[in-house]
């Protein structure tokens, strides 16, 4: 564990400017306009190595690189708090605990990529950090670090708080910008990327909450320093959101480069009594489910690209052996039928029957070629969604299959290992 | 804009940047499926249909909406493309009705083409279709929803070109529909019944109130007298159903075909055109000369009128009192030509033929019956008339051509462009101008109004007055005029606008897929009929010139107040 970049959550008062200044707040914001072109906030993000925070991992630097290159009056730069995916829970650690330095990230964004307004699109079950925030706003507003002349600079840029109605997809890039534009969430197809035409059509940052929140660090810290933590290929830090059927659950800060071994058993203290690990869910809903084999499988963003799963959000999900393979990826499933914006094909019917034929295993109906079919359906998904959320939606079931396929196999045998599901001791209950 | 080299299929191309993988495979002959896609329509990426792989990617990508990029190498033909875009077919597929034998669509399905094209044999995915309930509420359109496959087309249709909303996206996930309002039917709803979005329906899940029973069983019944008209645009447009190049014009085939099934008479609903010309011709003059409501908007199109009642009732004055050529040859029929004929106006049924889903509404309003009955009894699309010649198995290919019969079916060349958009504003100033100066129009073309553009304008010295007329098609086209008009930032005299993209031609009740490119023929075959007539003004007319001696006595006179003349009123 560490603490770079939540060292301030809950060690001062949220929203106590003076508190977050004698900490060092503000420190990277000033360096910035007053010392720094854009171009050169860019280039020190870029010699950070900062990866977006939100799942997909793309270079921090060079998204905003986009934004700057591109010629417009108006840009926008968007903090994605959309916090959805199952599991996850870290954001709103950084939005309750240090509201300022989630702000300070998106006003040296602004300054980076040229932009003159903001958006914080926070998630409609947020309530209170919707009010934290809109609080935040205003005391920065009359403190001069938003608004117009921001410091004195020639330099404006002010902040709307907007929140959706629990749209998961919505936490898509896409979608959200439809969604600030008043429309209901569903994706756009890329190209165009948000940061040539995004909101209302103009050049759009979104960037997630941890990310915007690891800026103020990387400027009043340096580059160098920050990339002392983590690895070569992924510096920093991490925030975990751990839950499952370890003894402490939680919000953990960790750098790159840990084993999910150390998170289970030293960070969060092994299994609760009398559990046995059976896989970690890592990324929440739409993550890859690893075997207790994987779990020396270090934290880092191209270690895991070697076994062909990503981060994701960081949620660590981590399951015992008296779950059902088969009844857990039923349930995800459910959760991404019921999210679906229901644009394209493949995400719209691909859910549907996907559980249709879980349902089958479970009841006992289940045969070979449902198996084979479950495969093609689940493919069919990630290779020719339209958005990120179809695409990853069978990520679970995917590597179930992989990792889990006696599971599977043992269903279709009237056999369910864990004798969790419907189908108990060789006996299929309809349920 | 600079070009960009790419290779597809090992084949080295050029194309200009920003080109879709779609355009890009047209150029070398290669044919990507697709079903959201239509040439259009805003591109919407819907349907994954037309993925294609392209290398050192692990996904897929949908070719109408990925741009190319120096150096792509796209492989249409993979097995891995090959195999998605069948079971997102298959997807489809389990989700959709399939009960094509009895479907309007029958052999005319997007959706039926693309299953054979790629050789859907067998369906893996397990048949999940929730019947709901079709909504016949109203007399034009009928949805049924079981046969949606969601992709939005008519949406875009809906929202887009005609800017009325009344269909859209409700729910989401695997219950996400495209519907009304949830628990209102169209007929509780703001719906022109326009039919646009028939017309871009890939599959039978929209299309129109099929009368085409009732009219056989018109023609079955001895007491009855049946008279049929047709429109301006079903002569160039009907062919497109007998696989005749669109734009062909197959007027006395028409009109053999009713006389061998039996009509009565068969009458032209351009003979009322041409009358339409002169009352609306002297409407506009009145109100010039005696401080009436100005500008005066058009009002043969139905699905403009209920627009206008809908969603711009401040501006009902402005629009002009005079029926519709169909509404006026149906009271005509029933007065006029039942004491000429000596036959009771109870026995007589008057059919259309219409290239339009509103006019079945437009008939049945409440207003529209001034001769004493229904002035319109039955209303048949041109598609219904096609289906209609087809079950009565005569070749219309072959028929010999034959005229209408008088006296109600000699039109003018003027009457003949109401078919196409500018064509009434056309007409109209060709006999305004004559009315008004008493001089021969010497160039009776007015070239500006024509096409298929959305909004068009022009400037016409009539005697002293320079009359600024304005035309527009589409509904969107026409909320920017309207808008105009009612912010006073316009000084029109005089608009034309038809509800429909391109006017009648374009109608909801038009032969499916009528693209612009087809649209574009059917007007030019419009404009032919035109400039071949003998006749090309409306007030030289003989027939109407008769009407106007034996009947009528002047426009806008007591008989025509009561006859062809009609009021409306705001709908909310």
């Amino acid at each position: 564990m560490v603490n770079l970049l939540s060292k301030l959550c809950g060690k001062i008062s949220p929203l106590s400017i003076k508190e977050y200044k004698e900490s060092g707040g503000f420190e990277g914001l000033e360096k910035a306009i007053f010392k720094m072109s854009p171009k050169e906030v860019i280039d020190e993000v870029k010699n950070s190595n900062l990866r977006g925070r939100g799942g997909a991992a793309f270079p921090t630097a060079l998204k905003w690189n986009f934004v700057a290159m591109e010629n417009s009056e108006d840009k926008f730069v968007i903090c994605n708090a959309d916090e959805g995916e199952p599991g996850t829970f870290k954001d709103k650690v950084l939005l309750d605990g240090c509201p300022f330095q989630v702000i300070e990230g998106m006003i040296i964004a602004a300054y980076a990529v040229g932009a003159n307004k903001g958006y914080i699109y926070i998630r409609g079950e947020y309530p209170k950090s919707k009010e934290i925030l809109i609080s935040g706003v205003k005391i920065l507003q009359e403190e001069g670090y938003l608004g117009n002349k921001i410091l004195g600079k020639d330099f404006s840029f002010d902040i709307e708080i907007r929140s959706g109605a629990g749209a998961y997809v919505c936490g898509e890039e896409t979608a959200l910008i439809e969604s600030i534009e008043g429309n209901p969430g569903r994706s756009r197809f890329k190209p165009p990327y948000p940061p040539n035409k995004g909101l209302w059509g103009k050049p759009t940052l979104v960037n997630n909450v941890e990310t915007l929140a690891n800026i103020p660090v990387i400027l009043s810290i340096g580059s160098e320093e920050y990339k002392k933590y983590g690895t070569e290929s992924s510096t920093g830090t991490k925030l975990l959101s751990v839950s499952g059927r370890v003894v402490n659950k939680g919000v953990y800060e960790i750098e790159f480069g840990t084993t999910l071994k150390e998170v289970v058993y030293d960070i969060c203290e092994g299994m609760e009594e009398g559990k046995k690990i059976k896989f970690v869910q890592l990324g929440g809903s739409s993550g890859a489910c690893l075997p207790e084999s994987l779990l020396d499988t270090k934290l880092d963003f191209d270690e895991l690209r070697k076994l062909e799963i990503g981060l994701g959000s960081g949620a660590v999900l981590v399951v015992d052996d008296s779950i059902c393979v088969v009844d857990f990826v039923k349930n995800a499933t459910k959760f991404f039928d019921h999210e679906s914006c229901g644009k394209c094909t493949p995400c719209r019917e691909g859910n549907k029957h996907i559980i249709k034929i879980l349902d089958n295993l479970t009841n006992g109906e289940g045969t070979e070629r449902d198996l084979k079919l479950l495969n093609e359906i689940a493919m069919v998904m990630k290779q020719a969604s339209l958005c990120g959320l179809g695409q990853a939606a069978p990520t679970a079931l995917l590597t179930t299959l992989k990792y889990f396929e006696d599971e599977y196999k043992n269903h279709i045998k009237y056999n369910c290992p864990a004798g969790t599901c419907s189908l108990k001791e060789g006996v299929a209950i309809n349920v | 804009m600079s070009k960009v080299d790419i290779n597809i299929d090992g084949i080295n191309i050029s194309v200009e940047e920003g080109t879709t993988i779609l355009e890009a495979t047209k150029e070398l002959n290669i044919d990507i499926p697709t079903l959201c896609y239509h040439p259009d329509q805003t591109i919407k990426g819907s349907c994954r249909v037309c993925v294609v792989d392209i290398e050192n990617q692990v996904n897929l990508s949908a070719a109408c909406c990925t741009p190319v990029w120096a150096g792509i190498k796209i492989r249409t033909n993979t097995k891995k493309a090959r195999e998605a875009r069948k079971l997102v077919l298959d997807l489809i597929l389990a989700d959709h009705n399939q009960e094509c034998l009895s479907c309007v669509r029958n052999g005319n399905c997007e959706l039926q083409d693309l299953c054979m094209e790629l050789n859907i044999r067998d369906t893996k995915i397990e048949k999940i279709n929730h019947k709901l309930p079709i909504d016949d509420s109203n007399p034009s359109i009928v949805r049924d929803e079981s046969k949606c496959i969601k992709c939005g087309r008519c949406i875009t249709a809906c929202h887009d070109v005609q800017g009325v909303g009344a269909i859209y996206n409700v729910d989401r996930g695997s219950h996400m529909r495209i519907s009304t309002p949830p628990g209102k039917k169209l007929n509780e709803i703001p719906c022109v019944y326009c039919g646009q979005c028939i017309n871009v329906c890939p599959v039978g899940a929209i299309y129109e109130n099929n009368d085409i029973q009732k009219v056989w069983n018109a023609l079955d019944d001895e007491s009855k007298h049946v008279v049929v008209q047709i429109a301006p645009a079903i002569r160039v447009s009907l062919g497109e159903e007998f696989g005749e190049e669109p734009g062909s014009i197959v007027t006395g085939k028409i009109v053999s075909f009713f006389n061998r099934v039996g009509f009565d008479k068969v009458f032209d609903t351009n003979f009322t055109a041409d009358l339409t010309i002169i009352e609306e011709g002297h409407e506009f003059l009145h109100r010039l000369n005696n401080g009436g409501k100005l500008p005066m908007f058009t009002s043969c199109s139905p699905g403009w009128v209920r627009y206008v009642e809908y969603f711009y009732p401040e501006l009902l004055e402005n629009v002009s009192s005079c029926k519709s050529p169909q509404q006026m040859f149906g009271a005509l029929v029933k007065s006029y030509y039942a004491q000429k004929n000596n036959i009771d106006p109870k026995d007589i049924v008057v059919v259309s033929i219409m290239p339009c889903t509103a006019k079945k509404a437009e008939a049945v309003r409440e207003e529209m019956n001034d001769s004493g009955y229904q002035d319109v009894d039955i209303v048949l699309t041109t598609r219904e008339l096609g289906q209609m010649i087809k079950e009565s198995r005569i070749m219309i290919k072959e028929l010999p051509e034959e005229e209408f019969d008088n006296p109600l079916g000699i039109s003018t060349g003027a009457a003949a462009i109401f078919g196409a958009t500018g064509g009434v504003m056309e007409a109209a100033l060709r006999t305004v101008y004559e009315v008004v100066t008493g001089e021969e129009l010497s160039n009776i073309d007015f070239v500006s109004l024509r096409g298929i553009d959305g909004c068009k304008e022009a400037t016409v010295k009539v005697g002293d007055l320079d009359v600024n007329v304005a035309v527009a098609n589409g509904l969107e086209n026409a909320r920017k005029i309207l808008d105009m008009v009612k912010e006073g930032k316009a000084d029109y005299h005089f608009i034309e606008i038809m509800c429909c993209p391109g006017g009648c031609i374009g109608g909801g009740g038009q032969p499916i897929l009528g693209t612009n490119e087809i649209k574009e023929k059917r007007i030019k075959a419009i404009y032919d009929i035109d400039s071949m007539s003998k006749l090309r003004k409306s007030h030289e007319n003989p027939v109407v010139k008769a009407l106007y001696e034996e009947f009528l006595k002047e426009p806008l006179g007591e008989k025509s107040h009561k006859l062809l003349h009609t009021h409306y009123s705001p709908k909310s």
